[in-house]
């Protein structure tokens, strides 16, 4: 079955892979930092009492929650360079793409994690005689974060696995290389396989490392 | 920001057909690929139930591996290094034989993938089940394939109906990768479009409206079934 | 020092209470009680403005509760609340649990706060239990450990939402003994608990609820004796045969 499998192919090449997972990590994480601040603002925006801001931020987040990553990566490819005027690059646009989709999802996560929390937590720190702020910082968000932690890296890992999808566009990530090379050297089998067992060792590992994150349920 | 609006665009022929085929193709691989991923999906999740240390390892090899190998690099798998590694009658038929090989490619690649995660679904339902139902079902006498069937998967599948509403959807919205084989689908289309009449926005918005308008159809649908399927007394189903 | 006016609450269309008049007085003990949905948790959670109303009036020494200028805040802090389900905050050690609005709303200082949480805990008999976190407490400890916290705060009164209704029979001596205790003290309390135990010993008047409406409003020997509405009764003679 892989009898034929050509190592010499991979060695040769490696530099240009390894660039390539370079990108797709460059990629991940800066979508992953400000994906979160941006989520973590849309989140609260959806908490508020103003009607038009909580609006907002849900048109937002449920239009991009419907719509494929694809079709929102097209969008910014083509709406980037003419907003700023000039040519911007396609990684630019794919980077914007990614932090205002994953932004979307990043807010949901918080805002479940926030809404987890148990009426009766809210209630005891009022009656105590907390201000709603204070309820918030002492009593809601410390518990709230610890549950969405290990959801908020699960969502970092998905993203890791989509930056892969750049390559519709045409920028090099750690799949695009291997198609590169795999189309060069008419390699297809040893490229797409190695692709494939890479992601395979990196997701498991860090979903594993994730997993004991998880709190126990006590109670 | 000059650019020359034209809406037009979106009814002329033959972009209007354009993005009808486009969405009916889109509509076609979603609900082929679902299809896949309930069967398997709930048979890899039946298994990772089972008391059988086997069936438990091997349905979460299958979900471990579907799951962490990113769904465009398994369409490539599928369509590149499949056929290799058949034998080569086989795999003679897949590159050379199969009509719309794409298109198959996409519906089993994305049928697949999905079933490992409806198996997680489906794994979930039926672990919220107290143990004590599937306890009382074997004392009353049912063989273990009968309380899956009666008891286990009726009170499960309702538990996740939301979940598997979500699934769904992003079966819809993965089926726009069929476009990196070389599928006409609705994303594809717009793009087609955009590069015939350099009108970009319009067919976007099309594609985007589209996409929208199936995921308010979808949660519509699944709030019908969440009430339908309600039983009563059980907080787990929409109960605060 | 608790005065509720004609207050009536709806939930929608549903009207959980219905025209309650009510007073309690400075070191009143005063027990709440009536069958479930009868609208006694709702009635106490108005008078620290957990639960809004649409019409009457809750005044707290003095101050009306629904009133905009109201400072909420302060108020709190006059009364303390004591829940069903404890409600200890879970990431914090007993002690922190204790010092945290003590510090944050009162303002004292760290050193002053600890010791007024350590002699309260002496006073619970949990001197030990300080730094442990709630989760590794029995419910008896942990409710007792609320009632403390609630103490911190040096309240002029404290209502108790059915305190004991979540705890294991074995423990709700425990919390009972304490209860009984801040009573004598002279504390006022408002309770809602189906314990008639606890308030044939400490309470001076029994409020009977049904169905959003105030039934009954009673020294404690005329309602044990001679109820006076046939609800009443009812209820009575269910209770009294455990």
């Amino acid at each position: 079955m892989f009898g034929n499998f050509d190592t010499q192919v991979l060695i040769k090449n490696h530099a240009l892979l390894l660039n390539g997972m370079l990108i797709s990590l460059e990629l991940t994480a800066i979508a992953a930092v400000f994906g979160m601040v941006i989520g973590c603002v849309l989140a609260f925006m959806r908490l508020s009492r103003l009607l038009v801001v909580a609006w907002i931020a849900t048109a937002y987040v449920n239009l991009l929650r419907s719509v494929p990553l694809i079709l929102v990566i097209f969008w910014f490819y083509m709406l980037v360079p003419k907003v700023v005027g000039h040519p911007t690059g396609a990684f630019t646009s794919v980077m914007i793409a990614f932090v205002l989709f994953e932004a979307a999802y990043y807010c949901e996560i918080v805002r479940a994690g926030i809404a987890g929390i148990r009426r009766g937590q809210a209630q005891a720190g009022l009656a105590l005689g907390f201000r709603p702020t204070q309820v918030m910082r002492y009593v809601i968000l410390p518990q709230a974060i610890r549950t969405m932690v290990p959801v908020l890296l699960s969502q970092v890992i998905v993203m890791f696995q989509d930056t892969s999808l750049v390559y519709i566009v045409g920028v090099r990530d750690f799949l695009t290389a291997a198609e590169v090379v795999a189309d060069t050297n008419n390699r297809p089998l040893e490229l797409y396989t190695t692709v494939a067992v890479v992601f395979l060792a990196i997701c498991l590992t860090a979903s594993l490392l994730v997993a004991r994150l998880r709190p126990r349920t006590a109670r | 920001m000059n650019y020359h609006w034209d809406w037009g665009v979106l009814f002329r022929s033959p972009y209007f057909v354009w993005i009808l085929s486009g969405f009916g193709l889109t509509c076609l691989i979603s609900v082929l690929a679902w299809g896949i991923a309930l069967v398997v999906g709930s048979v890899v999740g039946v298994c990772r139930t089972l008391e059988n240390r086997a069936a438990r390892a091997m349905g979460t090899m299958y979900v471990e591996l579907f799951r962490n190998i990113p769904l465009l690099v398994q369409l490539f798998l599928w369509f590149y290094v499949v056929p290799e590694v058949l034998p080569i009658a086989w795999g003679r038929y897949l590159t050379r034989g199969l009509p719309y090989a794409p298109f198959w490619t996409t519906v089993v690649g994305l049928g697949l993938y999905t079933a490992a995660r409806v198996a997680e679904q489906v794994r979930s339902g039926i672990g919220a089940i107290p143990r004590g139902q599937r306890e009382a079902a074997l004392a009353v006498g049912f063989s273990l394939p009968q309380v899956y069937r009666y008891v286990l998967l009726p009170v499960g599948y309702r538990t996740i109906i939301p979940s598997l509403t979500s699934d769904f959807l992003g079966v819809f919205k993965n089926s726009s990768l069929a476009l990196t084989l070389g599928v006409l689908e609705l994303t594809a289309t717009t793009r087609q479009i955009e590069d015939y009449t350099f009108q970009a926005f319009e067919p976007f918005t099309a594609a985007t409206v589209l996409y929208a308008l199936v995921t308010f159809t979808a949660m519509g649908v699944m709030r019908v079934l969440e009430g339908r399927g309600r039983i009563a007394g059980t907080l787990a189903i929409g109960g605060r | 020092m608790i005065e509720f006016s004609h207050v009536s609450k709806w939930y929608g269309t549903n009207q959980v209470l219905k025209e309650c008049s009510l007073t309690i007085g400075k070191g009143e003990v005063v027990v709440i009680c009536g069958p479930s949905g009868s609208g006694k948790s709702t009635l106490i959670r108005c008078i620290n403005g957990l639960e809004p109303f649409q019409k009457g009036d809750v005044r707290v020494e003095g101050v009306s509760v629904a009133a905009r200028g109201t400072n909420l805040g302060r108020l709190r802090t006059r009364i303390g609340m004591v829940f069903q389900a404890f409600e200890l905050f879970p990431h914090m050690s007993v002690l922190r649990n204790i010092m945290l609005p003590q510090m944050k709303i009162l303002g004292r200082g760290q050193t002053e706060a600890e010791a007024k949480a350590t002699q309260l805990l002496a006073r619970m008999g949990l001197s030990l239990h300080g730094a442990k976190y709630p989760a590794q407490l029995s419910g008896g400890q942990q409710q007792r450990v609320a009632i403390a916290r609630a103490l911190a705060m040096d309240p002029q009164a404290i209502l108790f939402d059915e305190p004991t209704s979540a705890l294991d029979p074995e423990m709700i001596t425990e919390v009972l003994d304490v209860m009984v205790a801040l009573a004598q003290e002279g504390m006022t309390m408002a309770v809602v608990t189906h314990e008639m135990g606890f308030a044939s010993k400490v309470a001076d008047r029994i409020v009977f609820m049904d169905a959003g409406v105030i039934l009954e409003d009673t020294p404690k020997d005329t309602f044990f004796t001679a109820p006076r509405t046939e609800r009443a009764q009812q209820f009575l003679s269910k209770i009294l045969q455990h």
